[in-house]
């Protein structure tokens, strides 16, 4: 038995939503872990951290999900993995179901805690429910929800391998990458901390004490609905059942009423803070904190407070 | 060109959530629903757009016993060209994307449309799983498309960006926000509707490879603790000291 987690790399080293997705492998207890890694790695990647024992490294390039199916495959057969785990964010879920198409395994999407044998819990309905999936496979194939089991650190030796597989030929050109931000925020799947600001905010141009309050903070801005739809802010900060999910440690939402469609989106925030002047907003039943008050007065004290700290 | 458009049966964005059968099977009694939305404003809506743009035919497809119905007869009301559903109730993702594949295989479509995830089961699977199935390329998360003759341009999105890229040929794409305008039917789209084709075909033979065995509320959440706001630097002693988020 063991486990192959899939990672991806930033500059050689192995990105945060990969050190969790090692974490939960060795956690799993469920036989040595061997990381594979597709692109740049200098040394073992960060991946010995956390309890990594292997690393296949492949170096050519694999830009396709289908031929990084392919190639995890060929790493998944050659370890003689039982279980095959990836990120669930944008790149480990459109890799890991084709994956499970390839190996005729059972593919459990956005599991948030450890199984108990192959029952995997995980979130459903927008986080209003969870399911208890069994899978009826040998091997199964996993993608964790980012941020919801953080990195575990367990320092050991880690050999790395190169590694190579028939992969197929690349069928989708990659002509340009535009980042979102600019700033160096965390992009906001994988964000730890959260400042989020709806219609209360009243137009795009009063944005300054929002992102004030984030920089302050080291959080990433995000925004309802509305407000990405009439253009106050990009369309990629729009967080709810209709735009990105987050789970991050901390949400605090300024001027956001707390519709049951917006809520789908963040409820699975560790804190949750609102401010808002509508003592009755139903966004308070949903908080862990909450300040009944005109954002354009508390946000500004709150910023100077943690600027304090 | 020939688009085919996979849509999902999900619940209202409002409904409530509750279990029946031993907390294994969603209780869908006095549920309202609604075309899952990432297949209808986003997909199909696109779908229909190229198709108004340079001729064809959208297909929509979706798997589901006969209460599928009348969201299939909205998605064909908002512009779809036919419809075709495959009479089994399906268990898990592997089961609706062989489903539909098994389907597809023979009839050449030339791009095969979702939403990029349900918002009942959240997996965003099915996609990436007909085009493995089908040996085709996968363009994850597209918030735009173009066609011109064989290639295909689109933006989507990746880790902290958006990715620019062309695919030439055949390929199955999920679409996220930006990709189209919500559309509402109009009162000629939805007399059409009635008497656009509606194919019921019987299934392949295909076994799930998972099962849910157990769903399970979240518990209640505790009080929220209320801060006065000419006090408000006591949000960040309280985030400090007791959630030690800090
Ligand atoms: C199918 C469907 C899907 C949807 N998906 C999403 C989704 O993914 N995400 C999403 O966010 N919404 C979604 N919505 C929309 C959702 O129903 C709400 O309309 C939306 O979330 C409201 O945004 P808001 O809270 O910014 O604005 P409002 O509801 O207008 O609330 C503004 C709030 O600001 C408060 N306020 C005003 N002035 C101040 C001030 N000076 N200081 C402090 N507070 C102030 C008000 O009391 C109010 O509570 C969806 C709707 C539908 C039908």
């Amino acid at each position: 038995m063991s486990v192959l987690v899939y990672i991806q790399t930033l500059e050689g080293k192995a990105t945060k939503a990969g050190l969790e997705v090692a974490s939960f492998a060795n956690k799993m207890n469920a036989g040595d872990v061997t990381a594979l890694v597709a692109g740049s790695l200098s040394g073992d990647g960060e991946l010995g951290s956390v309890g990594v024992s292997k690393v296949l490294h492949f170096s050519e390039s694999a830009t396709d999900n289908s031929q990084l199916s392919k190639l995890t495959h060929a790493a998944a057969n050659s370890v003689n993995a039982s279980t095959i785990l990836f990120s669930g964010n944008i790149e480990g879920s459109s890799v890991a179901p084709r994956v499970a198409i390839a190996m005729n395994s059972g593919y459990v999407a956005g599991v948030t805690c450890l199984p108990e044998g192959k029952g995997f819990t995980r979130n459903v309905y927008s986080g209003k429910a969870t399911a208890l999936v069994n899978v009826n496979s040998e091997v199964c194939v996993i993608s964790i929800t980012p941020n919801s089991f953080g990195i575990k650190l367990d320092e050991c030796e880690s050999a790395v391998e190169s590694f190579s597989a028939e992969i197929g030929s690349q069928r989708v050109v990659i002509n340009g990458f535009t980042p979102t931000s600019t700033d160096g925020s965390v992009p906001l799947p994988e964000a730890e901390r959260v400042v989020s600001a709806g219609r209360g905010l009243k137009g795009p141009e009063n944005w300054g004490i929002v992102e004030d309050l984030a920089s302050a903070l080291g959080a990433t801005t995000a925004c309802s609905r509305p407000v990405g739809d009439m253009g106050w802010r990009p369309h990629h900060e729009h967080v709810g059942q209709t735009g990105v999910t987050i789970r991050p440690d901390l949400y605090i939402a300024c001027g956001i009423s707390g519709a049951i469609q917006h809520l789908a989106g963040v409820n699975q925030s560790k804190v949750i803070v609102v401010i808002n002047t509508d003592p009755e907003a139903p966004f308070f039943k949903a908080a862990d904190y909450g300040i009944v008050g005109d954002v354009f007065d508390v946000l500004p004290k709150i910023t100077e407070a943690i600027k304090e700290l | 060109m020939k688009l085919l458009v996979c849509i999902s049966k999900a619940p209202d964005t409002t409904s409530r959530i509750s279990f029946t059968d031993g907390d294994k099977r969603f209780d869908e009694s006095d549920v309202q629903f609604i075309v899952n939305p990432y297949d209808e404003w986003y997909a199909l809506v696109r779908a229909v757009e190229l198709v108004e743009a340079h001729g064809g035919s959208v297909t929509t497809i979706i798997v589901g016993d006969s209460t599928c119905d009348p969201i299939v007869r909205k998605a064909l009301a908002i512009g779809a060209t036919d419809a075709v559903r495959i009479d089994a109730s399906p268990t898990d993702s592997s089961q609706v994307a062989r489903l539909i594949s098994n389907y597809a295989l023979d009839k050449s479509y030339d791009i095969i449309f979702t939403g990029k995830e349900t918002i009942d089961h959240n997996s965003s699977a099915v996609p990436a799983m007909i085009a493995e199935c089908m040996d085709l390329p996968y363009v994850a998360f597209a918030t735009s498309i173009e066609v011109e003759g064989q290639v295909s341009t689109l933006h989507c999105e990746s880790g902290g960006g958006t990715n620019n890229v062309s695919v030439t040929g055949a390929f199955v794409l999920s679409a996220s926000k930006g990709m189209a305008e919500q559309r509402i039917p109009n009162m000629r789209g939805i007399m059409s509707a009635r008497t656009k084709p509606l194919a019921v075909v019987a299934p392949s033979e295909v076994t799930p490879t998972t099962e849910v065995s157990k769903f399970t509320l979240p518990p209640a959440k505790g009080d929220c603790v209320m801060v006065d706001a000419d006090n408000a630097a006591d949000l960040v002693r309280l985030l400090r000291e007791e959630a030690k988020i800090i």
